[in-house]
């Protein structure tokens, strides 16, 4: 019978922490899954009407896809200033941890910025929610105005998770004296979630709407 | 650091080096996809590839940077399948998203109509 029991508890071990993570960490683990569920619904919903409609390609290679890249670029270097960040404190080096927890906020500001910029540019090109630019309406006839709104919609919500993060690492920088290590590593956690949605949201959004004509 | 093992509180695993070499080759599939995007394949074929580097990019992520890969198998077991499950029914949606395409007039423009 005990042989039995230890066979189906073997991995828990009959403690009482089945995960072996605090309570915090699960339930930062558990608002991940709802959250890229969220996404998955909003980028399966951009998907659908992509496949059931006359669809714009407006990306030139270069300004747009360049600009996107850079954006990719700075987002994923923000992923490692944070493991750094979570390394630090890890080793209990606390000023350490500050600085690269800042420096990861930084660079998420830096993404927002710069995607500010690209939505004031396509803006003022004529896009919006629920129009598409003039030009664009043309190149591509009976195409669906809804590329804006799936547009704004998907990469206004990831922008708002970054601002989110970013203020949710600046307090962690702040009190990072006072918190522990597990507490540093969930901030980590939501901000390499922000930096993998965006993994799905660039090839799908900017790399599949190339513009391939001349 | 051993001090705090003891505990089983601290399970921090995995080496500077490693999660650069990680964040190496994040950057290098990020590169082959823009490079995808250069060279304009027809639009299957880049959703595909596009799609399997995002998830080996997606797993990195999770595996390394997220940790997932020191945690327990446990909470791996928890997260991971029903997660996946949940993606995949979305598909489910696909079918009627083709229909309405196919309901789409697809034949020549229709003439003006005739003033009497």
């Amino acid at each position: 019978m005990a042989t039995e029991a230890e066979a189906i508890t073997g991995d828990w071990g009959g403690g009482v922490h089945p995960y072996r993570v605090g309570h915090r960490k699960l339930g930062m683990w558990l608002f991940i899954m709802s959250d890229s569920l969220t996404f998955s619904a909003l980028l399966m919903g951009y998907a659908y009407l992509r496949a059931s409609n006359v669809w714009p390609t407006p990306f030139k290679f270069y300004p747009s896809i360049v600009f996107s890249s850079i954006m990719t670029l700075v987002l994923l270097s923000s992923s490692l200033t944070m493991v750094m960040a979570v390394s630090a404190s890890a080793k209990a080096q606390r000023s350490r941890a500050r600085k690269w927890i800042i420096a990861t906020a930084v660079l998420g500001a830096t993404f927002i910025v710069l995607h500010m910029i690209e939505w004031k540019h396509l803006i003022g090109e004529g896009l919006s929610p629920f129009a598409l630019p003039h030009e664009w309406a043309e190149k591509w006839p009976g195409s669906t105005p809804l590329f804006g709104a799936t547009f704004f919609g998907i990469t206004g919500m990831h922008m708002f998770h970054v601002f989110t993060g970013c203020i949710y690492l600046l307090i962690v920088a702040g009190r990072v004296n006072k918190l522990k290590h597990e507490d540093v590593e969930i901030s980590g956690l939501y901000w390499h979630f922000v930096d993998l949605v965006w993994m799905f949201v660039f090839p799908m959004i900017y790399l599949l709407s190339v513009d391939a004509t001349k | 650091m051993t001090a705090h093992a003891a505990g089983g509180e601290e399970h921090f695993a995995g080496s500077n080096k490693l999660f650069i070499s990680v964040w190496v080759w994040l950057l290098v599939l990020t590169g082959f996809e823009v490079f995808l995007g250069y060279i304009h394949l027809p639009v299957i074929y880049m959703l595909t590839i596009l799609m399997g580097a995002s998830i080996i990019k997606a797993a990195l992520i999770v595996a390394y940077f997220m940790h997932l890969r020191f945690e327990r198998l446990n909470l791996v077991l928890t997260i991971v399948p029903a997660l996946v499950i949940c993606i995949c029914l979305l598909l489910v949606f696909f079918p009627d998203s083709f229909r309405s395409k196919n309901l789409r007039y697809q034949g020549p423009a229709p003439a003006a109509p005739e003033s009497h």
